[in-house]
């Protein structure tokens, strides 16, 4: 379904209290048009819980369960049984941050991805602790400068993607909001399963990463097109489809675009610029090589 | 009538993690989220055997931590969903952010907690401070001395906390109840549901009627709620009465707040929590036989405390010596400072109230123990400032 054919019904009111030109709130408001209204949300403390409220006024035209921070998967895994147990046909949605994914909630995560939960989690990815003032999270980037890195992160950005793939989840994507056909797509493809499913989605913080309150799209169309933020998708974390085949830009474009990068030496950007070739290279190798093996195991 | 409810029981031998799964099998909850502790995995094992059986329903969740079965307890709750769990020590104090959580959410989860010692050190046996550590969560807490009064106060938990929406805890200690054999009057399904109907809130997470939960507040709406709970908690003094009552009415085994035993004319009362209180129970008859006017008041309502009860039924006794199996490290017994703190918010002077700390990391507590307590505090001219240890007796 392309975004022209996405329902018209804005399940994310205007008015909300998201920062001028925040890519989160226009991410939140594809997903939530994609999911429909028979839809239940779990939020941690993140800018979308500041989004959906605050009490009490609500933004989101469905149900909204703001959990403790580390427990967004527990609790929807919670919910998703409960509403089973009921016989009512709900999806959960999981709205949550870099923070409470990569970091605090990581273990719920991979228990409810392990117990194969019945939930579409997605990941608004900011790269660091935007909420509280741009503090770095492990999703924060090599380099990238943040309020606690204040020299630039000393080590990589941690592949949530891979580690949910490796799961064997049945669906695992990335997307962003500047490309919402794709982003679109890829939640009716993770609608039409059951199971776990995780779409991580790349979010340019206007204030956290030094940007242009104008500028999200066209910087998170920089990394989509440097190969530095594939988008493709994940099934039973063994079939791979790019789903965008990029432009092939220099990663130097994407970097030069943000204040956070802006003390990097010509060193430091070849160094990002490798390091992005060889990870294409291996989600290349990652497509070539997994084909349709794997047939989930049953106890019979 | 004693026959006809006697009819509806069938007699079994149970440890008390074995009835506490029983009364979870009997309350109808559609959700078991749970993660294995000792001594709480029998409940866990037994469930999961009932199961497996086909006799229990519920979706037995076993989740990777307890903080995470609690986050999903709370969740499934505000869906509209009875939720049971079961857990001990490490694992209730890795629950206890979430505590607060289901506490402030106002969801009626109910809960079983096997006491047990704190790490570190490592230990497994049965001590208080897990559970009264977690007194200032919202919860409400009944001690059961037995395995039969474990299943009875599971069920009546239900009741209770779906009624004030709040959650409860019922407490059994380490080993002395959680694995030693009783017979148990398991109620018969259909008794339990004239007790216990089907778990439908007013309000939920429900699609049809979007609503938020968890939210951002004001100080003021915050204090609102806080305030609403408290409230809630004053009228879960009474349905708890109530529930004991109408329980009572089903089964033939009533339950109180607070349980005096010989205490009516009594010189000293002993007032303990749990299967101390059981074993008091055997000093008290050794004591009179003796000569010494003892009595016992079994406190097995924690949260909310029955203050008023403490001050009817202790408010003329000359001297009170309150057991406790757990220890605020740097203040001494939980249950003795509530004792006193409701004695003093009443204007009541005249009981001498003993501090006496007993039976801590699972050290037995034996009736000769309580004797020789009891025999301390009669001698005793005054109670000193600080605890008594049993080294002093």
């Amino acid at each position: 379904m392309s975004i022209l054919a996405a329902p018209e019904t804005e399940l994310l009111s205007p008015g909300h209290a998201s920062c001028p030109g925040c890519a989160v709130a226009l991410a939140v408001r594809f997903v939530l048009k994609a999911l429909g209204p028979q839809t239940v949300v779990v939020i941690p403390p993140s800018c979308i819980a500041v989004m959906a409220g605050p009490l009490p006024l609500a933004s989101m035209r469905v149900p909204v369960f703001q959990t403790a921070f580390e427990t967004t998967a527990a609790a929807a895994s919670g919910l998703a049984r409960a509403f089973r147990a009921r016989g009512e046909e709900v999806i959960v949605a999981c709205l949550a941050g870099d923070g409470g994914t990569h970091d605090i909630g990581l273990q719920a995560l991979s228990g409810a991805a392990e117990r194969n939960e019945d939930f579409i989690y997605f990941c608004f990815d900011n790269e660091g602790y935007q909420n509280t003032g741009n503090q770095k999270s492990s999703a924060t980037p090599w380099g990238a400068r943040t309020t606690s890195t204040p020299r630039g992160k000393s080590t990589r950005k941690k592949d949530i993607v891979q580690i949910m793939a490796a799961h064997r989840i049945p669906y695992a994507a990335t997307a962003c909001p500047a490309y919402p056909d794709d982003l679109v797509a890829k939640v009716e493809r993770a609608k039409g399963l059951r199971g776990t499913r995780f779409i991580e989605l790349l979010c340019p913080c206007v204030p956290g990463w030094g940007i242009g309150d104008d500028a999200s799209l066209r910087v998170v169309r920089l990394a989509v097109e440097s190969k530095l933020f594939p988008l493709y998708e994940v099934e039973d974390g063994l079939r791979y489809r790019i789903t965008r085949e990029p432009a092939g830009l220099p990663v130097r474009e994407y970097l030069s675009a943000q204040s956070r990068y802006r003390h990097l030496t010509e060193e430091g950007v070849s160094q990002i610029q490798e390091a992005v070739d060889l990870e294409w290279a291996r989600l290349l190798d990652a497509g070539t090589h997994a084909g349709g093996v794997g047939a989930p195991l049953r106890l019979s | 009538m004693l026959t006809a409810v006697a009819e509806r029981h069938t007699r079994m031998l149970l440890t008390g993690d074995h009835a506490v799964a029983y009364a979870a099998l009997l309350a109808r909850p559609r959700l078991i989220p749970v993660y294995p502790i000792t001594p709480q995995t029998p409940v866990l094992e037994k469930l999961l055997e009932l199961q497996e059986r086909g006799a229990l329903a519920a979706d037995v969740m076993t989740v990777e931590s307890e903080h995470s079965a609690m986050a999903a307890c709370i969740a499934a709750s505000l869906a509209g969903a009875r939720v049971f769990t079961a857990t001990a020590s490490q694992g209730l104090a890795l629950m206890h952010e979430m505590l607060h959580y289901a506490a402030g959410g106002r969801a009626p989860v109910v809960m079983v907690n096997v006491n047990r010692t704190l790490a570190a050190p490592w230990g497994f046996w049965a001590d208080q401070t897990d559970s009264l550590a977690q007194r200032d969560t919202g919860w409400l807490q009944l001690y059961a001395e037995s395995a039969q009064e474990a299943l009875d106060s599971v069920l009546q938990a239900f009741r209770v906390a779906e009624a004030v929406l709040l959650p409860a805890m019922v407490v059994i200690e380490a080993m002395y109840v959680s694995h030693t054999l009783e017979p148990v009057d398991v109620p018969e399904g259909g008794l339990v549901d004239e007790f216990l109907p089907p778990y439908e809130p007013p309000v939920r997470l429900d699609p049809e009627a979007p609503r938020q939960f968890g939210g951002t507040v004001s100080p003021a709406q915050w204090r609102a709620n806080r305030l609403a709970m408290q409230a809630a908690m004053e009228l879960a003094l009474e349905a708890v009465e109530a529930a004991g009552r109408s329980y009572g009415e089903l089964t033939g085994r009533p339950y109180s707040r607070v349980e005096a035993y010989r205490a009516d004319d009594a010189e000293v009362v002993l007032l303990a929590a749990g299967g101390i209180a059981g074993t008091a129970r055997e000093a008290v008859d050794r004591l009179r036989r003796e000569g010494i006017a003892a009595g016992l008041v079994k406190l097995r309502l924690f949260r909310p405390f029955p203050a008023a009860d403490i001050v009817r039924l202790l408010g003329d006794v000359p001297k009170v010596a309150v057991i406790d199996r757990n220890c605020s490290v740097g203040s001494g017994g939980i249950i003795c400072q509530e004792v006193r703190a409701a004695l003093h918010a009443h204007g009541v002077s005249r009981p001498q109230v003993f501090a006496f700390i007993a039976g801590l990391g699972g050290v037995n507590v034996s009736r000769d123990r309580i004797v020789q307590i009891c025999r301390h505090a009669v001698k005793a001219q005054s109670p000193p400032p600080g605890s008594i240890l049993e080294e002093a007796l």
